[in-house]
């Protein structure tokens, strides 16, 4: 099974989502008119989507930080009004970025322009959608606005990428229409140890999804989607693909260009660096080596190359997640 | 069987290799210029084209890819990769210019704005026939001169009429994605300029 059958999988599942919608509507009489779609299909957002394989995305808060990254080689770059490091240490509630900031980033660099919108807060992400944004992060970054829900993304024309610590948690958010995943990690840490955690307990499922299907055991492919609350047909599409259905980077704490390589090793399609740039004391030559360690992980000779453009002294310090209370932790919010 | 890479640093890599080999051809990451060795084709798959080029131009890739073109290996860059092969880039942003410049066409970048240039259409490729074209962040194809011929035209929403296919000898640039719309006729007549 290829990825494309994936999503063209998706794309039916949506129009399958909409035409229950529609009959429910008629049945109720209300004459609700159905958001319309075809502008901007699924197939584009996930095509979109799929052309960031095994790029970098980074954060940024201005031109100047947006321009970096660019020269950098970075496949896009995320505008937040602190970098998660700086939310941590700031406290209080954390909203998306200034439009005004997102605007400027737009105009001066030609790569993808994504931002963040608090979990729940379809408002937000409306107003990133009219500006013209290319991508939209639902993030755990900022402080969700709904402890219950998730944004319905299907009913948007702009790819959404969400978070996710473990299989079904992915699989929920590409039910609600993500086109793209990413792990949580514990962003904002400069440690990777989460975002290995949440991959490898992705990977797992899988493995273990798949091996129920190459057994044979369909029950227990029904089973794992009821115990799990996810969608029998999303968890057999991945039992089959053998990978998510969508594209899948890696974040949260990643602060090196051997933490790149090593999610890369782990499977990710991709990474998006958060404070690890620009909350180190060499920017401009860590850009750059993460992006070569992204993108030729598997060659041993460009990665020493990669990590000897950064020195450890200049990387940002990192926090312990150990020491981190639980009302601290990002990763738990939004299941 | 013929041998085909697939140019692997960024982009849509993935789902090429898988249409390659649903067309029944051998299909081969390229990351490092000792992967080109022995190959019947070329696929540069589109993907961010700043990011592209300063991965080729890292991996020192520009030179080895211009021989192997010159010594008469089908190439096909599709989206972005398209970018790649253009001898003149235009509407550029700063670190858009000719990466390979080996095809004699003037490619528009993104300069289609935003989500805008991101649509499906149908389109007539020579050659080919009606086929579904994935058009993501694509650019077009302004102008193409010497022995560089325009195989199919799109309606770029803002732009009007340009160049989505050329064709230039043994250079073969999309700007579109036919590895999204599964156009598997689209690899058919890439692999037949292989084959011939």
């Amino acid at each position: 099974m290829k990825l494309v059958d994936s999503y063209e999988f998706l794309e039916r599942l949506r129009d399958l989502i909409y035409s229950l919608l529609e009959l429910r509507d008629r049945a109720a009489e209300e004459g609700l008119e159905i958001v319309p779609l075809r502008r901007e299909t699924p197939l584009v957002r996930y095509g979109v989507v799929s052309t960031l394989k095994g790029g970098v995305i980074m954060d940024v808060t201005s031109e100047e930080q947006a321009g970096i990254a660019e020269d950098a080689g970075a496949v896009g770059v995320m505008v937040l009004d602190k970098l998660p490091y700086d939310v941590r240490a700031a406290g209080g509630v954390a909203r998306t970025a200034d439009l005004n900031v997102v605007l400027r980033v737009m105009e001066s660099v030609g790569i993808p322009v994504s931002a963040k919108c608090r979990i729940g807060h379809a408002e937000e992400a409306r107003l990133l959608e009219s500006v013209g944004v290319d991508l939209i992060d639902e993030s755990e970054v900022l402080t969700p606005v709904d402890e219950k829900n998730h944004i319905d993304k299907w009913s948007f024309r702009v790819p959404f990428v969400n978070g996710a610590r473990s299989l079904p948690e992915a699989l929920r958010r590409v039910y609600e229409g993500a086109s793209m995943m990413r792990t949580k990690g514990e962003a904002g840490t400069g440690n990777v140890a989460e975002a290995v955690k949440h991959m490898k307990l992705v990977n797992r499922d899988i493995a273990t999804l798949r091996g129920y299907l190459l057994s044979g055991d369909y029950e227990a492919v029904w089973y794992y989607s009821k115990e799990n609350r996810v969608p029998y047909e999303l968890a057999l599409l991945t039992a089959r693909l053998g990978r998510l259905p969508v594209v899948n980077f890696a974040a949260g704490g990643i602060a090196t260009p051997a933490d790149a390589a090593l999610m890369m090793w782990l499977g990710s399609d991709g990474v998006f660096v958060g404070s690890g740039v620009f909350k180190s004391q060499d920017p401009e030559s860590r850009a750059r080596a993460i992006v070569l360690a992204t993108s030729l992980y598997d060659d041993p000779e460009t990665v020493v190359e990669a990590q000897r453009m950064v020195s450890e002294r200049a990387a940002m310090v990192g926090i312990d997640v150990r020491t981190l209370k639980p009302e601290q932790l990002m990763q738990v919010r939004g299941e | 069987m013929v041998r085909v890479g697939v140019l692997s640093l960024q982009g849509s890599f993935l789902e090429h290799v898988e249409m390659l080999r649903e067309v029944g051809a051998e299909a081969v990451a390229v990351r490092r210029a000792a992967d080109l060795g022995g190959l019947d084709g070329l696929v540069v798959p589109g993907g961010e084209p700043t990011a592209l080029a300063s991965l080729v131009r890292a991996r020192g890739l520009e030179d080895s890819i211009r021989e192997l073109v010159g010594s008469g290996v089908p190439t096909m860059g599709t989206g972005a990769g398209s970018v790649l092969l253009a001898k003149r880039v235009v509407g550029a942003g700063r670190a858009e210019r000719a990466v390979l410049g080996l095809m004699d066409v003037a490619i528009v970048g993104s300069a289609l704005g935003r989500r805008a240039s991101s649509f499906v259409a149908e389109l007539d490729l020579e050659g080919v026939g009606r086929v579904r074209a994935a058009f993501l962040r694509s650019p077009a194809i302004a102008e193409a001169w010497g022995s560089a011929r325009v195989l199919a035209y799109a309606d770029y929403p803002g732009l009007g009429r340009l160049g989505a296919a050329a064709l230039q000898g043994s250079l073969l640039a999309l700007t579109f994605h036919p590895e999204l719309t599964r156009e598997r006729r689209v690899y058919g007549f890439f692999l037949s300029m292989v084959k011939r």
